[in-house]
């Protein structure tokens, strides 16, 4: 049984000879959740639009990235097109940006489910709308034909996660999905994150720069700095007991932060 | 109690601009409503709110980027009067910013020591060699060499840039840093780094922090007294200790318990 | 600046050069005279006269030499009157209120539906064919191109909170506009400028084929046309150099404008080192900024400008 992404030495360089990810290789089986973690620079982002075939003009992937069994690294567009949406599906930190602002939303959540389950007329309808409940968005029927710039932020990235969800894809891609959202908000949409995936099955990849909020989502976490993959394995480990150094200063970083909120409720300030 | 530095008095502000866009979600038309806080010498202020809270309302005013409808902003006990030149340059002197973006904070078409020195020239606190001097002395304050100042923005990182901001926000001097989401943007090792360092240059400048923030940790690392916003109301104030430890308002317990956790 | 990149900068000056010269030769220096019509009519390319003559045995060598000179004035000149203009109303448009911005943005709109030449023609009705007056038109309808792009280039630099940042370090408004509106926005706007010149040319030489710019004995390169258009296949040379000449001016500028919109490029800048164009992103350091040593460095970032 394939793991539903398996990622071998993964090498991303620019044109002009610049490595940004240097051999990364990690696997997120089936219902599986992994956790990559990094700031700026680590290439974290760039692994995540390597494994949907989405990197930018002007850098090469080299290595083997096989999503559902398939190799995306030098795959066509064809072969690309049939692994995204139905294998692999992502939510980014921009909701502003990932949805169409001319499009309303149930439009935008229809589009895949007419394109990889074939769905028309009223079932696409059905479709929609238990997409739409199924994110826990509320007053569904307004949600369906309001514009993106209608809505609020926590609820556009509802609708990202409903679009991705759509055609129940085997893995999700998360990247910094709620870093843009408000934190009463960004709890609300890691709580559906969690019981969605858990009720489908589907396995989570998750992407982030803030260690707490990774550290609620996932089972096992990669580390990733300038590029490389530093440190692995169950999060909790990693966390209480970093090895690396760069680990070792991220988590010195949150408890850092962490302390001084805890110190606070404690009142002793 | 010693005077208050700064401070809004019974603030209440309408949304400019066309009608029909320019209410808030529950239908009132008020970016803010009765805003009353003050800042204390030597006691960091932190103000915590979401989007729509009107913090960006409340740091323009604080700032002297615009005025309230309805009540007074003071500064050094005195209501703040926009259109009074000479008293405005006093109070920018004095009160100086910090913004979130340290991409969109720093022109990119100007030299670093041209950006740290505007408020020198433009207040008239100093100029030719003294400029220099300061600007120097800044950089250097802010853990940048002083060769930084002939050097772009492009050629620094993120946290290197909002080090170049501070730079330029303590070289006249002031007694108020107005710091809008200062290390949102930044990586969590930069900061706690960059929060040191406010600490550690309002202590040896003489500075008070007011300290615009979502982020309870950050308020809590840094700030003694707390506001709290919530669409366009203060809904809790006092001592961080007191309003984290014991909150009266549910919506604080609220964004207290949303706060992700590190396992133990 | 990559090697590819400066191509198109070097040619289009090398183009535009080769014209800037023949028209400072004109000035000190003429085959012949503009009157002198000896040369027989339409004498072929020769030793005598290098391009030919024309119908009335006038030296083509020297009108296309005059033309040039004709050419670069109207050009440079729609420019200067254009951009001033242009400029002056956008900074005017981005400051103003909403109802005065959406009045002088319709106002815009309407001139720039105008075609250049109906506009031109207008003019000349009015006031007489003259070089000056085709200058004016095409400046006035430049002005109207170049108002809107500064409009919207202002405004997006007025957002950004360097602009505040200076405001409450006491700027006045006036400084601001001098030391960080217009060097921001100058870039894009020269890559414009740059376009707008080559159009101009063509303007020119639009109304002169039509008998509407300078009147005679102009030598610019559209009556150039207008005048060889009958013995065009007789005696090419009279049609091929103006033409030509046109050609060169025209695509040199539009070289010149790519080379300068590359060479402007922010992103390729932001490749370089740690900083970028791109707002609001996380961002941190890639090496020693617990130290704060501003060593450039080089930070992957993608071709978007964004942290990696």
């Amino acid at each position: 049984m394939t793991s539903a992404i398996t990622v071998t030495d993964l090498r991303i360089a620019t044109d002009d000879g610049t490595t940004l990810v240097d051999g990364v290789s990690f696997a997120v089986e089936d219902g599986g959740r992994l956790g990559i973690v990094g700031e700026s620079g680590s290439g974290k982002s760039l692994t995540a639009l390597a494994v949907l075939g989405l990197l930018p003009a002007g850098l090469t992937a080299t290595g083997s990235v096989l999503v559902g069994g398939v190799e995306v690294v030098g795959a066509s567009e064809r072969t690309l097109r049939g692994v995204r949406g139905s294998v692999v599906a992502p939510v980014f930190q921009e909701p502003m940006t990932a949805l169409d602002p001319l499009m309303r939303a149930g439009d935008q959540i229809a589009e895949p489910l007419r394109r990889h389950r074939g769905l028309r007329g009223a079932a696409v309808r059905a479709a929609v709308r238990e997409a739409v409940t199924d994110v826990a968005l509320p007053e569904p029927d307004r949600v369906v034909r309001a514009f993106p710039w209608e809505l609020s932020g926590g609820q556009r990235q509802r609708v990202a996660i409903a679009m991705a969800l759509a055609c129940r894809p085997r893995v999700l891609i998360a990247d910094e999905p709620t870093t843009a959202l408000d934190v009463t908000v960004q709890a609300q949409v890691l709580d559906l994150l969690d019981t969605t995936v858990a009720q489908r099955g589907t396995a989570l990849l998750f992407i982030s720069h803030d260690l707490p909020v990774v550290a609620r989502t996932v089972d096992r976490v990669l580390v990733l700095e300038s590029g490389r993959a530093v440190e692995e394995g169950p999060v909790r480990d990693v966390i209480a007991a970093p090895t690396h150094p760069y680990t070792q200063r991220l988590v010195g970083s949150a408890r850092t932060l962490q302390d001084a909120l805890d110190a606070g409720r404690r009142g002793t300030r | 109690m010693s005077a208050a530095l700064l401070g809004l008095s019974d603030v209440g502000f309408r949304y400019p601009g066309r009608s029909g866009r320019s209410r808030r979600a529950d239908g009132s038309a008020l970016a803010l409503d009765g805003v009353s806080f003050a800042v204390q010498p030597g006691r960091h202020l932190g103000i915590v709110g979401e989007s729509g809270a009107g913090k960006t309302t409340v740091l323009r005013m604080l700032l002297g980027l615009a005025s309230p409808d309805t009540g007074t902003v003071t500064f050094d006990g005195a209501p703040l009067d926009l259109r009074d030149r000479a008293g405005i340059r006093r109070f920018r002197a004095a009160v100086q910013p910090v913004f979130q973006d340290p991409y969109s904070s720093l022109d990119p078409r100007q030299r670093v020591d041209r950006i740290v020195g505007e408020p020198l020239r433009s207040l008239g606190v100093a100029g030719g060699s003294e400029a220099s001097d300061r600007v120097a002395a800044a950089l250097e304050d802010v853990g940048l060499g002083a060769d930084a100042g002939r050097r772009w923005p492009h050629e620094f990182s993120g946290g290197q840039r909002q080090r170049i901001a501070i730079a330029r926000a303590v070289v006249a001097g002031p007694r108020v840093l107005v710091a809008d989401e200062p290390v949102s943007a930044l990586d969590l090792t930069t900061r706690v780094v960059v929060l040191e360092l406010f600490e550690r240059l309002a202590e040896e400048h003489g500075m008070t922090i007011v300290l615009v923030s979502h982020d309870l940790a950050v308020v809590a690392r840094l700030c003694a007294d707390t506001v709290v916003l919530r669409g366009g109301r203060v809904v809790e104030q006092g001592a961080t200790a007191q309003v984290l430890a014991t909150p009266a308002s549910g919506y604080t317990r609220a964004l207290l318990d949303a706060v992700p956790r590190l396992p133990r | 600046m990559s090697a590819r990149r400066s191509v198109s900068l070097t040619t289009g000056a090398v183009l535009v050069g080769l014209v800037v010269v023949a028209a400072v030769v004109s000035l000190v220096w003429l085959p012949y005279s503009l009157y002198d019509t000896s040369g027989g009519r339409l004498t072929p390319p020769g030793a005598g006269h290098w391009l030919g003559t024309d119908t009335l045995g006038r030296d083509l060598a020297t009108q296309l030499l005059i033309g040039a000179r004709i050419a670069l004035a109207t050009g440079l000149g729609a420019v200067l009157v254009g951009g001033v203009l242009g400029t002056a109303i956008g900074l005017a448009a981005a400051f103003a209120r909403p109802w005065l911005d959406d009045t002088l943005s319709a106002v815009l709109d309407i001139v720039i539906a105008f075609p250049t030449l109906l506009v031109a023609m207008l003019l000349v009705a009015a006031r007489g064919a003259s070089l000056g007056t085709a200058i004016v038109a095409i400046g006035l309808v430049m002005a109207a191109v170049v108002a809107r792009l500064v409009r919207i280039l202002a405004r997006r630099v007025l957002r950004q909170d360097y602009v505040t940042a200076a405001r409450t370090s006491g700027t006045t408004w006036a400084r601001i506009v001098t030391e960080h509106v217009l060097p921001n926005i100058w870039p894009t706007l020269a890559v414009n400028l740059a376009l707008q010149f080559g159009l101009a040319v063509l303007a020119e030489a639009s109304l002169s084929y039509l008998g509407l710019g300078a009147p005679p004995p102009n030598a610019s390169w559209g009556r150039m046309l207008q005048d060889a258009q009958q013995t065009a296949f007789e005696a090419p040379a009279g049609v091929l150099a103006p033409g030509l000449a046109l050609v060169v001016l025209v695509i040199g500028a539009n070289l010149f404008a790519d080379g300068l919109r590359d060479v402007a490029d922010p992103t390729r800048r932001g490749r370089r080192a740690g900083g970028t164009a791109a707002p609001g992103l996380q961002t941190g350091t890639s090496g020693g900024d617990a130290l704060g040593t501003a060593v450039p460095v080089a930070s992957p970032v993608d071709p978007d400008g964004r942290p990696a």
